[in-house]
């Protein structure tokens, strides 16, 4: 099938089979690994990406059905060699140890300044960062990284 | 996941169409269980007719004492549009997790009818009205137990209407890694009556006569203390033993209450 889609600001045109899941066509079709994949369940967040401005879990969508929309990835979120001000308040705060989490923790951060603006408490962000796991670090700097991420966009 | 054929009709005439074509197939609204059951192979449709691009399936409107909500509004919608009835929108705000919601359908949620499920709870309580590609169901007689509904194959669910209660809540004790509840109580008060519901407990989402009896007589904690379910319809699993749950439902009862009143 035929799937028109915008991803990271590009629009072109993909030529998928009507089982191929976002994540895969990502990864597998365009060679962009910056979205894992974690648990296949939907409950990791590793895959997390923005459809639409909105953060989904790219293992549970189906490609093929999002013709027209318009899709940002970790890889498209920093401007050249600057880092995205939320990548760079994971980096600031030591908010990753082995990484793999780390692509969904930042879109989900994103998706929290959404939600939630720029002065999002510790709290808040604790409870939104349910739907992603983390096995390394406690998740304590990653709400640091992500209150602090959410700060530093607001002061862009 | 098995090879299948992908059909993304723009009405319900269509859809339908594509549903009856031949071959096994499958609704996909936010496919946030349905895509997770092919992943698995537990299931394995010939045909998966896309529901999100079907005209008229989402938004919310209040008509006389009902909310409609659309049978695709996306869970994270509901959470923050459904004012007009601020437990269906808490609710909401406790399914999955909010990339989860951000997909998940009422609609999907509510033709599935998985025994813990949420909004089950609600429509059941709130007397919900299912209206679909071929009619419209009473919450009474849609709920069959354990994933079995009053939907015929292929029939489609349009929107559903809540019934806007003077008060009321909903009180869940959430299994920390699934989210879904492994009791859940709904608790909703009318001016003619008062209506307890309970999912997670049992095989499907059930009534509380006693509770329901006691709550008309007098809206008030003090009035369901002590109160439990008879545990030997519940379910006992890994996650929690019927005795357990029957305790469980006499706390979420209280707090569901506590929180409404």
């Amino acid at each position: 099938m035929q799937t028109k889609l915008k991803i990271n600001g590009t629009t072109a045109t993909h030529d998928v089979s009507p089982a191929t899941l976002l994540v895969d066509l990502l990864r597998d079709g365009l060679g962009m690994t910056g979205t894992h994949i974690g648990c296949d369940t939907s409950q990791c967040g590793a895959c997390n990406v923005l459809i639409d401005g909105i953060a989904v879990k790219s293992c549970t969508v189906l490609a093929a059905t999002l013709d027209g929309a318009s899709i940002t990835t970790i890889e498209g979120i920093a401007n050249g060699e600057d880092l995205h001000p939320m990548q760079a308040a994971f980096k600031q705060n030591h908010g990753l140890q082995c990484g793999f989490c780390t692509p969904g923790m930042v879109i989900a951060g994103l998706e929290i300044v959404r939600r939630h603006g720029h002065d999002v408490s510790n709290e808040t962000i604790a409870h939104d960062l349910e739907g992603n796991l983390c096995r390394c670090t406690g998740y304590q700097n990653i709400i640091a990284s992500i209150a602090a991420g959410a700060k530093a966009m607001g002061a862009k | 996941m098995r090879e299948f054929a992908l059909e993304r009709p723009t009405t319900i005439a269509a859809a339908t169409a594509a549903f009856n074509a031949g071959g096994e197939a499958a609704l996909l609204a936010g496919g946030h269980t349905l895509l997770p059951a092919m992943k698995s192979r537990l299931r394995m449709p010939d045909t998966l007719v896309d529901l999100s691009q079907v005209a008229g399936l989402t938004g919310m409107a209040v008509e006389g004492d009902r909310l409609w909500i659309g049978a695709m509004t996306r869970h994270a919608d509901v959470a923050e549009t459904a004012t007009a009835l601020p437990a269906l929108a808490e609710m909401a705000l406790g399914i999955g997790d909010q990339q989860v919601r951000n997909r998940g359908t009422l609609g999907g949620a509510v033709a599935n009818n998985d025994p813990a499920a949420d909004y089950p709870a609600a429509v059941l309580a709130l007397d919900g009205i299912i209206q679909t590609s071929s009619g419209s169901h009473n919450a009474e007689d849609f709920f069959q137990g354990m994933f079995a509904t009053a939907l015929a194959d292929g029939e489609i669910i349009t929107r559903i209407g809540f019934r806007i209660p003077e008060r009321a809540a909903y009180a869940k004790f959430r299994h920390p890694a699934s989210r879904y509840a492994v009791v859940g109580v709904f608790v909703a008060k009318f001016a003619d009556r008062v209506a307890v519901t309970v999912t997670g407990a049992g095989p499907g989402v059930f009534r509380w006569p006693e509770a329901e009896a006691a709550l008309s007589a007098l809206f008030s904690v003090a009035a369901v203390k002590g109160l439990v379910l008879d545990a030997a319809d519940l379910n006992s699993d890994i996650h929690a033993s019927a005795d357990y749950r029957a305790a469980l439902a006499g706390v979420m009862l209280g707090r569901a209450v506590a929180a409404a009143a």
